[in-house]
């Protein structure tokens, strides 16, 4: 939390006009927007953190659950959407058990959706941690999965 | 006036700054709208007000357009009223079509719109909204699949109350109205004041009802059913029944409510009186002993538990006193209880408020005696009306009665509660009287009365000048409260009423209702107060006779243990 403190430091002059930065720095240093963390902004720029929490909602970028060990990417660009990412999307949300945006209990994965990743050639494509996983189909999420749980466990 | 526009080639004068709706609505152009709201910035969300810009062909929002001078506008041309009507089509293919069990039915104005516009049939099919209901509230119920996403109860919400707990969350179709981390309201900074209800087009916000309970009392016959109504209900329920604006009730209410079963009619007034009692005595007994000033009315559920989570640092200026609903409440299971040679719990007390909010403070952990609630369940003015439908009251056709006594009769202070400003004259006739010994000259005060937004005056009590302030609408008193916050210390005593207008203009009251009906209201308490004799608290008899009989003296040991209590500083999202 001193952190924020750091980031609030960084605009003295704050007003409204300053929420999306402020928000940005957080989920920068935090990973997401923490109830707290969004408390915390609102009684530094005296506004209600309803109107925060809409301001934000608003914006993909961002998340208000800590990331997972293992950050999911879905790209839902043109390319990947006519290859069918929205049943990719729907499959991992279906083996994962949550939806975009929210992170497995155990704390091991997070989805999220991403407008393009500029590697329209392996539509539909997804993104682990960076890893790139090229023309993913139902079988090969599972199998991409099971590898993630199996690591774990070992 | 500075110029003139043409509206389906008639020219009307407009001023500048003016918008077309003002313009239109001036000289009696009805355009339909939904997310507009009177005194408030326009979104322009709803587009159903669009008009025809004839120079540049474009449907523009009439109410948030400025009049320009030159203009030419067509209202009702074949595009507009195409486009409107298409709009509700839009608004209702994903609407739940459950008009038959809303509670809002024949009260709604997409209902309204949608009969207006002719739609017959359902052209647009989309996907029904899906959302949960939000019961956690002890006062408002959410329905989210109701909602249109007009907004005013956001508006509302931030601008007349100063609250701002909800706003439109996520994007596009997506887009709800929700609290921060759309959880429960109850974990909100929420007043419960019911003006979002007030404001709401359709059935997505409503009272949480009780109906049943109130009913399985009234069909038991081991429990004594006992009902009281709040000093504002018997001059605004007019609206709701179809009568003429600030029409008093009072005798056909009490009649009505025995004729459904309740066993005994008491009046909240009375209980004003009884607050009035204790609360000038705290009053006199700060200024005299030096407590802390200015004492802050606490009659408000909505303005305490503001004070709990955004003034924290003012409550020890929070009057002690229970509202008149918990006072009542508390003398009814007590010295009543103790008359009737009844045990507490088997009393069932009903309040009539005009209010949400009291729905609320009755389910308080503050307000019980050893674990039983002061008062069991609080009907709406609207509710109320519902109730008396439910079981066939005719209120055209049914003498007038007196209520049951003692705990009915009142002196006018205790009617005056009503409106903003009622409470500060009521306490300061007693107070007078207390202090100087002699009653007031002229018991009217006339600058704290009045529908305006702050009143302030400087009153002289013997060698005392009182400085007092009257506030009404959440968001102006904040206004108030900073300047207490910040050091004013000329003041006194403060009553403040979270609802603008004070209780006649709650969120419990008549959907829909207007500043003229609210003026009325008004109007029709101090017109109480001018034609009865009795116009002090402290000269009640029965409230002489509860003192003598039972409480002692004011802010006396019982009065202490029944009548008072203590607030802190509550944790919400705020």
């Amino acid at each position: 939390m001193g952190e924020i403190k750091n980031i609030f430091n960084r605009y003295p002059e704050a007003g409204r006009d300053n929420l999306i930065p402020i928000l940005q720095d957080i989920q920068t240093a935090e990973g997401h927007l923490s109830k707290e963390s969004i408390v915390k902004v609102g009684s530094f720029l005296n506004m209600p953190s309803s109107k925060i929490f809409g301001v934000a909602t608003f914006y993909n970028q961002f998340r208000f659950q800590p990331v997972g060990k293992y950050h999911v990417q879905v790209c839902r660009g043109t390319a990947c959407h006519v290859l069918g990412s929205a049943t990719v999307l729907q499959e991992i949300e279906k083996q994962l058990k949550v939806k975009a945006g929210d992170t497995t209990r155990d704390g091991l994965f997070s989805i999220e959706v991403v407008a393009c990743i500029g590697a329209c050639g392996l539509a539909p494509v997804i993104s682990i941690n960076g890893e790139f996983y090229a023309k993913v189909t139902s079988t090969s999420l599972a199998e991409i999965i099971e590898t993630y749980k199996t690591t774990e466990e070992e | 006036m500075d110029f003139t526009i043409n509206v389906n080639n008639k020219e009307f004068n407009a001023a500048q700054g003016e918008t077309i709706l003002e313009v239109l609505n001036r000289n009696g152009i009805k355009v339909p709208t939904l997310c507009h709201l009177k005194n408030s910035m326009p979104t322009g969300a709803c587009r159903m007000c669009v008009v025809e810009d004839v120079n540049t062909g474009k449907l523009i929002t009439s109410c948030s357009f400025p009049a320009n001078p030159g203009m030419q506008i067509k209202t009702h041309s074949q595009r507009v009223v195409e486009s409107r009507k298409t709009i509700i089509e839009l608004l209702l293919s994903n609407h739940p079509d459950d008009c038959l069990y809303c509670v809002r039915n024949k009260n709604c104005e997409l209902q309204d719109l949608s009969e207006e516009h002719h739609v017959r049939e359902r052209r647009i099919r989309g996907r029904k909204n899906s959302e949960k209901l939000d019961l956690s509230s002890a006062s408002i119920v959410r329905d989210p699949e109701k909602c249109v996403l007009c907004g005013r109860c956001v508006t509302v919400c931030e601008d007349v109350m100063g609250v701002a707990c909800i706003d439109i969350l996520n994007r596009g179709n997506k887009s709800v109205v929700g609290t921060s981390f759309n959880q429960g309201l109850n974990t909100s900074s929420c007043i419960n004041c019911g003006q979002c209800i007030m404001v709401c087009p359709t059935g997505a916000l409503t009272e949480k009802n009780h109906f049943a309970e109130i009913q399985d009392a009234l069909n038991n016959p081991a429990k004594k059913v006992v009902i009281q109504y709040a000093p504002s209900i018997s001059v605004s329920m007019a609206e709701e029944l179809g009568m003429e604006s600030g029409k008093d009730i009072n005798g056909i209410l009490n009649a009505a409510l025995r004729k459904v079963g309740f066993d005994n009619v008491f009046d909240s007034s009375f209980s004003a009186d009884l607050t009035i009692m204790e609360e000038s005595a705290e009053l006199v007994q700060r200024i005299t002993e030096g407590g802390v000033l200015p004492m802050i009315t606490s009659c408000c559920p909505g303005w305490v538990k503001y004070a709990e989570e955004f003034y924290s640092e003012l409550i020890p200026n929070l009057s002690s006193c229970k509202s008149p609903q918990q006072m009542l409440g508390a003398i009814i299971k007590s010295y009543f209880a103790e008359k009737e040679n009844l045990q507490p719990e088997e009393i069932y007390s009903v309040a009539i408020m005009p209010c949400t909010a009291k729905k609320f403070e009755a389910q308080r952990e503050e307000m019980t005696q050893a674990g039983i609630s002061d008062v069991d369940a609080v009907l709406t003015t609207r509710e109320l009306t519902k109730f008396l439908k439910l079981y066939g009251i005719d209120m055209f056709n049914i003498s007038p009665e007196l209520t049951d006594s003692p705990m009915g009769f009142r002196s006018t202070a205790g009617k005056l509660f009503g409106a903003s400003g009622g409470v500060m004259e009521a306490a300061i006739r007693t107070a007078h009287f207390s202090i100087t010994g002699k009653e007031l000259v002229n018991f009217q005060i006339p600058q704290i009365r009045g529908l305006e937004h702050r009143k302030e005056a400087k009153l002289k009590i013997g060698d005392l000048e009182l400085g007092v302030v009257v506030v009404n609408g959440m968001a102006n008193a904040r206004e108030l409260l900073d300047e207490i916050k910040n050091g004013r210390k000329d003041i006194h005593f403060v009553e403040v009423m979270a609802c603008p207008g004070g209780c006649i203009g709650g969120g419990g009251q008549h959907i829909g209702t207007s500043e003229e009906e609210l003026k009325a209201r008004m109007k029709a308490l101090y017109r109480i107060d001018e034609n009865e004799t009795l116009k002090v608290s402290h000269k009640n008899p029965e409230i002489i006779e509860l003192y003598n009989n039972y409480l002692g003296k004011p802010l006396g040991h019982k009065s202490h243990s029944l009548l008072h209590t203590k607030y802190k500083k509550r944790e919400v999202m705020i």
